[in-house]
């Protein structure tokens, strides 16, 4: 499992615009692509999860990528999250 | 005439005929259905053709209201096909043996309930989208059109609500504006009434008995007049008029230089109170910010804003405005601003009291923080700082050890900064009269009207007895501005007005012959003031 944190600099938070490109992102990974923050957790490929955990201005967001392709697939979130988010 | 008032969301006058428009709403009814596997496949047909035309209305839209507006439809087709949403309805179809429609109706409500009780606003308010996406559907299933038809005819549209897909439908030719009884200031339409320049209004209490009547939209009060009186009319018809004259002006104007016959260039700003007026701001074309209140940063916060989130602040205008300058003021709070955290206290002479400057370099801490914050942020654009309430050339140089404090401290961090321009505000008669000692210590001045004419002339400001004898026009003050620009220029320092003075049309000629260099005026005065400086020249004596 890779593991990558990340700060959202919009400040409206990950807003529905933000939330779709990511989830259209990690729908592209085989890999199983958990979206946490805190104690709340949720399916990164699933626009309403994501949502649900009401995401702010730099709250720190951790995505888990899980699969047999996780090492590239994550480095790809990763460099996505950074440019995008 | 009747009188409705509601909550604005553009700035402007529509005057019309009103259109209650109302939705094709469906009343869903839940049918047994015997066949559940045909049910789910009218399912999967109806939620293709949805997505289909989502992507038609994105497409059409980013023509319209740009890629950023028009990304709420392809959110809407990632919505419509979300893992959670379909298995839901499928799961509802399935184990109730129900219609499609029952399903989607209820899955609908379930997820907007999720949205509508969160305790974000933005969040709140996304309870719409989910129900927007699920009418689709709905009317998709039911064989009803989804349709913005508003007829032949320009109307100002009345409706319960508007959903994204509805207003971007409509036919913009027709559509003068909108008033509605739901709706939030957050909501996709109310972002694209922005985008569309249409005079908008929510939370008004609407009737059905209205449709037909001629009305007017005042989107300046947030009013809503139906069938207005004459005098009101011819009222609202010159306001609009003056919107068309400036939006005239705005087109012959943007782009243009701020220079005036012959030759001399000024600098012409404009005044922000946070990031949200940096869209007025590139709007009215100014070609920088002459003076960014930072107290709202503090106002805003129920505790001392951290260094970070000012940082995020800052940041974040300096990249918007792209390389031009933003000049940051820092706090100025005291007087009639206050924040609880502060514990301040009363003062029966705020306007004298523990304010700005005086705060700041005996809470040294506070002011540290802020300080570290805006030379972070000045490594990503044109940053330069100014502080208020200045009486003493001591002052300045207690502000400059401190300044150098955090310059050395962000060396050693290896923290990037910029090249960080140093003014002081010339809001005080002490610093008029010492100016020539002033500017041999800073980069520029920039004169606060308000509180340097409340000061000379000893009028409260907020006593509203002394109206009639407050005179901002008073030789006095226009003394100490000549003044303060002479010892400026004598000492290699660029001169700037921020207070209300520098937006008065009549008085811009006799800045422009006391050799001002900088305007900064509030973001809609940008393009007036600079007509008017096109159409000037700066020799000639001014009279005082």
């Amino acid at each position: 499992m890779v593991k990558i944190t990340f700060k959202v600099n919009d400040e409206m938070g990950l807003h529905a615009r933000p939330a779709g490109m990511l989830v259209k992102e990690a729908a592209k990974c085989t890999s199983k692509v958990t979206i946490q923050k805190g104690e709340k957790t949720g399916d990164a490929k699933r626009i309403f999860n994501v949502m649900s955990l009401s995401i702010k201005a730099n709250e720190e967001v951790i995505l888990l990528v899980e699969g047999e392709k996780e090492e590239e697939e994550a480095a790809v979130l990763e460099a996505f999250v950074k440019e995008n988010i | 005439m009747e009188k409705a008032t509601g909550k604005s969301i553009f700035k402007g006058i529509a005057i019309g005929r009103i259109l209650f428009y109302q939705k094709g709403e469906q009343q869903v009814k839940r049918v047994k259905v015997e066949d559940t596997e045909a049910e789910l496949k009218r399912y999967e047909q109806a939620t293709e053709i949805a997505v289909g035309q989502l992507n038609e209305l994105y497409q059409n839209a980013v023509k319209e209201v740009g890629e950023t507006n028009a990304a709420v439809f392809e959110v809407h087709a990632i919505m419509v096909q979300d893992g959670d949403y379909v298995d839901s309805i499928r799961n509802i179809i399935e184990t109730q043996q129900v219609n499609a429609e029952f399903a989607v109706a209820t899955t609908g409500d379930n997820f907007s309930k999720m949205f509508s009780e969160m305790d974000d606003e933005y969040f709140k308010a996304r309870a719409a989208d989910v129900k927007d996406i699920s009418e689709r559907i709905v009317n998709i299933l039911s064989g009803v059109e989804n349709s913005g038809d508003i007829g032949d005819e320009p109307v100002i549209v009345v409706a319960e609500d508007l959903a994204p897909s509805e207003t971007v439908q409509m036919d913009k030719e027709k559509l003068l504006a909108f008033v509605t009884r739901l709706g939030s200031s957050n909501s996709h339409t109310a972002i694209l009434a922005r985008t569309m320049n249409i005079p908008a209004l929510i939370e008004v209490e609407i009737k059905e008995e209205w449709n037909g009547k001629l009305a007017i939209v005042d989107g300046y009060s947030g009013t809503f007049y139906i069938e207005p009186e004459e005098e009101i009319l011819a009222q609202m018809k010159e306001r609009q008029d003056e919107d068309i004259r400036n939006r005239k002006l705005l087109q012959q104007l943007k782009g243009k230089e701020d220079i005036t016959l012959d030759g001399k260039k000024i600098k012409l700003y404009a005044n922000i109170g946070g990031v949200k007026d940096v869209a007025s701001v590139l709007a009215n074309d100014a070609a920088g910010i002459g003076l960014f209140r930072s107290e709202f940063l503090y106002l805003e916060a129920d505790d001392y804003p951290s260094e970070e989130s000012q940082f995020l602040v800052y940041k974040k205008v300096a990249e918007n405005m792209a390389g031009k300058k933003v000049i940051v003021r820092t706090l100025d709070i005291g007087a009639d601003k206050q924040a609880d955290y502060f514990q301040l206290g009363h003062e029966d002479n705020p306007a004298m009291g523990y304010r700005a400057i005086r705060i700041c370099l005996d809470r040294v801490d506070i002011f540290k923080t802020q300080l570290r914050a805006l030379f972070r942020a000045s490594a990503f654009g044109n940053i330069a700082i100014m502080y208020p309430m200045i009486i003493s050339v001591n002052e300045v140089k207690k502000i400059k050890e401190i300044v150098e404090l955090v310059k050395k401290e962000l060396d050693v961090q290896e923290v990037p900064y910029g090249n960080v321009e140093q003014g002081i505000m010339i809001e005080t008669p002490a610093a008029v009269m010492i100016s020539d000692l002033l500017a041999q210590e800073v980069d520029f001045f920039s004169i606060g009207t308000n509180d340097l004419t409340q000061y000379t002339l000893a009028i409260d400001r907020q006593n509203s007895k002394l109206d009639n004898i407050y005179d901002s026009h008073h030789p006095a003050v226009l003394r100490m501005i000549q003044k303060t620009i002479e010892n400026g220029h004598k000492h290699g320092c660029w001169v700037g007005i921020c207070g209300e003075l520098g937006a008065d049309p009549t008085l811009t000629q006799a800045f422009l012959n006391m050799g001002i260099d900088e305007l900064s005026v509030s973001p809609t005065f940008v393009l007036p003031i600079r007509k008017n400086i096109r159409e000037m020249k700066v020799n000639g004596a001014p009279e005082l």
